[in-house]
């Protein structure tokens, strides 16, 4: 390698960029010779994607370690800086409507503990890989992963000095029913080999779908005014870019390298394309109903980054020989009904959720009603009306006293609905090993079929219900008088009412008014949002 | 796909947290990149341009009126979409 400066407008001393980038990364690798290649590195090939030159792959950012700490510094020192002047100045008072800290809880036992994960997740990728860009970058990425359950967990820690349901996320994220869906995807892709988790957790889920998390769930932290979300995920996403680089060039490095990887990387495009779409439901309802601002609604957000943006892509990948993912197709028909069904889902089992719940006001139905003009009033308000009508006739939410049946994969309760058919719930089932398997969907079904022994082994929360499996140390099935639900909450750690249950009746509701002396019982009156922080 | 079939551009993108520089690195865009456009959300601006978007360190620093080092952008990005190309003194996203 040339060590000569070719970059005329820098200092003649100075190395340029990809000499940088070459000395500080490749160049510090090196072949082993005390113990061969192969068995220190025996987890790179058992997967059968074929690499014949790892110096092929390249970090088009040309991150250098040294240039990583004195940036991720800087943002560190920013971020605090914010958290700082938000604590000082009573800042978790300035939100919208206290509706919307029930996305931050969703947001900290379903997303922040994923956080931890991918950490562990890319510590044992880098490790795997031979070739020195990817370690180096995966190496960044389970640093940045540490920083953000870090910050994410210091920046909440903040509302739960005052606020219900934000106490315990680790511990509900590996218990609770609906947790199960998030933390089951990653260790789906933490069980696979190194190649098939880059192309699940960086491909699939952060180039191909995390905007749909993190850009309408920040600007909508800024439109509700909580500076102090805002901050830690623009914070979390200024390195989210750097992974999505990582997805997409390990991707196309793959194709490049051997014909022969090209069908099973679209094996795993189409499988972590499915995966990950079904996760964002929780997303999808957020958006819709959770925000009591909205920035935009799952429909558009999803025509945007995904058929928009996905869609150019897809059709940049194509020169490989790779099309768009399976079901794709399914995903766009479900566009207009995913949030509806799934929040009237939350609507019937918010007594076991560890945050509160609500039905959409008067007016929030009708912003529904204009964002989803074939879907809404058709299917979903006379729905949403009757369980308003409930909650008015008998001073609580109607709740569904059964356990949903979830499907083997996703591990998401059978709510979705047939692709050419909104009336009719969908169901699909197989058996393996004389034993019955239900799903959500064909793509479900297919993930299943392609990987039976993989998926029976799943822990679905509702069949360890009823199996006795969630009760807490001591309790006693057998005891006159026992209350299963009432058990399973307490080995979840929920408080029933004010982790869990009705918004209108909460104590976070009651504590909002006292502290603020707002009054939210005039729905035609939201309170006034505060839009100080600046 | 045929490869010989003229393909029509595809959009590529990039999200900044708005704040000072990432107004003028906005400014930069829109002078270097005729089809961009410009879309603001709260907190944050988003900019896609069709094939090819270039952001120069040279545009930048003309406007912030001090020597700018392009890995900055760091700081205050939030996504892109498309391939990256970057030296030390462009920052190119494109496709193809």
């Amino acid at each position: 390698m040339s060590t000569t400066p070719t970059t005329a407008a820098r200092p003649a001393s100075r190395l340029g960029l990809k000499e940088r980038y070459g000395m500080m990364t490749r160049d510090l690798g090196w072949e082993t010779t005390y113990q061969s290649m192969d068995d220190v590195f025996p987890f790179d090939q058992f997967e059968g994607i074929k690499i014949h030159d790892w110096d092929k792959w390249e970090d088009p950012f040309r991150l250098t370690m040294e240039a990583y700490w004195k940036f991720q510094g800087e943002k560190e020192k920013k971020l605090y800086a914010i958290i700082d002047a938000f604590q000082q100045n009573n800042g978790q008072f300035n939100i919208s409507d206290p509706r919307y800290l029930n996305t931050l809880k969703l947001f900290l036992t379903g997303v922040s503990p994923l956080e931890y994960a991918a950490h562990r997740g890319y510590a044992m990728a880098g490790r795997s890989f031979r070739g020195v860009g990817p370690r180096v970058a995966c190496q960044m990425q389970s640093i940045d992963e540490l920083r953000h359950a870090q910050t994410q967990f210091h920046t909440i820690s903040h509302f739960n000095k005052y606020f219900h349901g934000l106490h315990d996320p680790q511990h509900m994220f590996d218990r609770v029913w609906y947790l199960s869906v998030p933390k089951s995807y990653f260790e789906d892709a933490m069980s696979a080999g190194p190649f098939e988790f880059v192309t699940a957790i960086s491909f699939s889920f952060e180039y191909v779908l995390t905007n749909l998390l993190f850009m309408p769930f920040m600007s909508g932290a800024a439109y509700n005014g909580d500076m102090a979300t805002v901050t830690f995920g623009f914070s979390a996403q200024s390195d989210e870019s750097r992974h999505m680089t990582l997805g997409l060039e390990i991707v196309k490095f793959m194709l490049e390298q051997d014909p022969a990887n090209v069908p099973i990387v679209q094996k795993w495009v189409d499988k972590w394309f499915w995966r990950g779409y079904r996760l964002l439901t929780l997303v999808s309802m957020m958006m819709d109903y959770m925000l009591p601002k909205r920035v935009m609604s799952w429909s558009e957000a999803w025509e945007m980054y995904f058929e928009k943006n996905g869609g150019a892509l897809f059709e940049d990948l194509s020169r490989y020989g790779i099309r768009m993912p399976k079901y794709h197709e399914v995903a766009a028909k479900e566009k207009s009904r995913l949030s509806h069904e799934a929040w009237a889902v939350f609507n019937g089992y918010g007594h076991a959720a560890d945050f509160n719940t609500w039905v959409p006001k008067p007016d929030e139905m009708a912003w529904l009603s204009e964002k989803y003009p074939e879907t809404f009033d058709r299917l979903y308000r006379p729905r949403f009306e009757w369980l308003a009508e409930q909650e008015k006739r008998n001073g609580k939410m109607w709740r569904n006293p059964t356990l949903p049946m979830l499907c083997q994969t996703c591990q998401v309760p059978c709510l979705f609905t047939e692709p050419d058919d909104p009336t009719t719930i969908c169901l699909r089932e197989t058996s393996y090993h004389g034993m019955k398997y239900h799903f959500c969907s064909d793509g479900c079904k297919d993930i299943f079929e392609d990987e039976p022994e993989k998926y029976v082994q799943a822990w679905l929360p509702v069949h360890q219900i009823y199996q006795g499996n969630c009760f807490p140390e001591g309790a006693d099935p057998t005891a006159p008088g026992f209350d299963p639900l009432a058990e399973v909450l307490k080995y979840y750690h929920m408080v029933p009412g004010a982790d869990s249950g009705d918004f209108n009746t909460s104590p976070d509701r009651m504590n909002w008014e006292r502290w603020t002396g707002q009054d939210l019982s005039d729905p035609a009156q939201p309170p006034e949002p505060a839009p100080k922080a600046a | 796909m045929n490869a010989a079939v003229e393909r029509p551009l595809q959009p590529v993108f990039i999200a900044l947290q708005l704040g000072d520089l990432a107004r003028s690195i906005v400014e930069a865009i829109v002078a270097d990149n005729p089809t961009a456009t410009v879309t603001d959300y709260p907190a944050m601006v988003k900019i896609e341009a069709l094939g090819r978007l270039v952001i120069r360190r040279e545009s930048v620093e003309e406007r912030i009126g001090r020597s700018w080092d392009l890995q900055e952008i760091h700081l205050c990005l939030i996504s892109l979409s498309g391939s990256i190309d970057e030296t030390d003194d462009e920052f190119c996203l494109h496709w193809g």
